[in-house]
């Protein structure tokens, strides 16, 4: 039975945003299911559908995937976001991974306490400005083409992406230094797919609030 | 030019060891140079070595890779322990996104307070007994079979073997309800190569001391407070 992708998550960001950026780049139609309440988790649980007993879970093609690089991994293969050979997915792999740690900083600013919230932005937003950003600009630099690695759409221009939107969220202008990431930014904003994902009424996710975590602590908890 | 892939990091386990295991369990021979100074780290930096300014860096085939999960997957699919297929290579993902888990509440261990320490430990523990090691008991149950993936050596039996060996460690007999584990450890580490890996003697890196946490600390002039996770 082919069905779509189904989701399990709660109704938020978090770990599962990446996955739905990659789906919707991918063109694939996915369901989603929340977890709203503690019980929610606990049935998934109780039935064996979570592996390690956490979210993410997808199920996809028959199996209920968990570990989020394990999932993404499959989605990138499956539709060939993953590069073609062994170096580019190795080149990708070393992005994505930089972009993962970056997404962790800024993932969890919103649940700093309040004496720790300004230093913590300072350093994610060092990190973003001296130590991220400028590798993928010069990636983009040194090679002059439209994609980060080799000659066609990757995971890894959709989880730049991704994450440059969420580094402007925090800060606006943080990209003012890099001119070749304005670019990057504007061209695969306007690839079919990924401008549909943009616009309002589609599947990503708003920003994090305080309230969200609050209520997420409450299922997993 | 063909030439042994050479590991970048401190004398001692922290992110590289899983990639020690990797390259040991496939046989491949490597070479590696440890960082003692803030210097060494810096002229790294300078030299640009470091694409995002940090270590594991591993020079393999031509690449300075750098990003653990990324080492390891090159590795892994280049000696054909990534399994035959997309689907086992998502099982093979899964299972090691379970023990890096597993053993990244190990990972800050050294660095923790007296304090920390006894409660990270009784955390770990916990987390090996309850959540991680009946899944793979369980996977092994239910195939039957001497690996974890597809009945062929896999990165998953490694990564797992690394990981039970890392919990005993803290706790000598934590296998014991676990009977299919058991005869896993056996199994895998009686495969030559790791076998190999196992003596003395090998690149394996011992448990973390004192002396390695001085090290890093002064390297990466990280003289922060860790917090236990």
């Amino acid at each position: 039975m082919s069905g779509k992708p189904r989701l399990h998550y709660f109704n938020g960001r978090g770990r599962m945003e990446s996955i739905r950026w990659l789906l919707a780049a991918a063109g694939v139609e996915f369901e989603e299911s929340y977890l709203e309440k503690k019980e929610d988790l606990t049935k998934l649980q109780k039935d064996g559908s979570l592996l390690f007993q956490q979210v993410p879970m997808v199920e996809i093609d028959g199996m209920k995937l968990v570990q989020t690089r394990a999932i993404a991994n499959y989605i990138a293969t499956k539709y060939n976001l993953y590069g073609k050979d062994m170096k580019e997915r190795a080149l990708i792999d070393m992005y994505v991974e930089g972009m993962f740690d970056l997404n962790e900083l800024l993932m969890i600013y919103v649940i700093q306490p309040a004496d720790k919230k300004e230093q913590h932005f300072a350093n994610m937003m060092d990190k973003a400005e001296n130590r991220y950003f400028p590798v993928f600009e010069k990636v983009l630099k040194d090679h002059g083409k439209d994609f980060l690695v080799g000659s066609q759409l990757s995971r890894a221009d959709v989880q730049l992406l991704e994450v440059i939107l969420m580094a402007e969220e925090c800060k606006p202008d943080t990209l003012a230094k890099f001119p070749l990431l304005q670019s990057f930014k504007a061209r695969i904003s306007n690839i079919p797919t990924i401008k549909k994902f943009l616009q309002p009424g589609s599947q990503r996710k708003p920003r994090t609030t305080e309230e969200d975590v609050a209520r997420a602590m409450k299922i997993f908890r | 030019m063909s030439t042994k892939p050479k590991l970048y990091y401190f004398d001692g386990r922290g992110k590289m060891e899983s990639i020690r295991w990797l390259l040991a369990a496939a046989g491949v021979e490597f070479e590696e140079e440890f960082l003692e100074t803030r210097d060494q780290y810096e002229k790294l930096l300078q030299g640009g070595s470091l694409l995002f300014q940090q270590v594991p860096m591993v020079e393999i085939d031509g690449m300075k890779m750098v990003q653990t999960r990324a080492i390891l997957s090159y590795i892994a699919a280049k000696y054909n322990l990534y399994g035959k297929d997309l689907k086992e290579r998502a099982l093979i993902d899964m299972y090691v996104g379970g023990t890096d888990d597993l053993m990244g509440f190990i990972l800050m261990f050294p660095f923790l307070s007296a304090e920390d320490k006894e409660k990270q430990r009784a955390l770990i523990i916990q987390k090996a007994t309850s959540r991680y090691f009946p899944v793979y008991e369980q996977v092994l149950k239910d195939h039957g079979q001497d690996f974890l993936v597809g009945n062929n050596f896999s990165w998953a039996d490694v990564h797992l073997l690394e990981a039970i060996l890392m919990v005993e460690e803290k706790k000598s007999d934590v296998l014991s309800g676990f009977p299919q584990l058991q005869a896993f450890k056996a199994r895998i580490s009686s495969i030559p190569a790791i076998k190999k890996f196992l003596e003395p003697g090998s690149q394996r890196k011992p448990v973390p001391d004192d002396k390695y946490v001085e090290t890093v600390r002064r390297v990466l002039c990280m003289y922060y407070d860790v917090k236990a996770n």
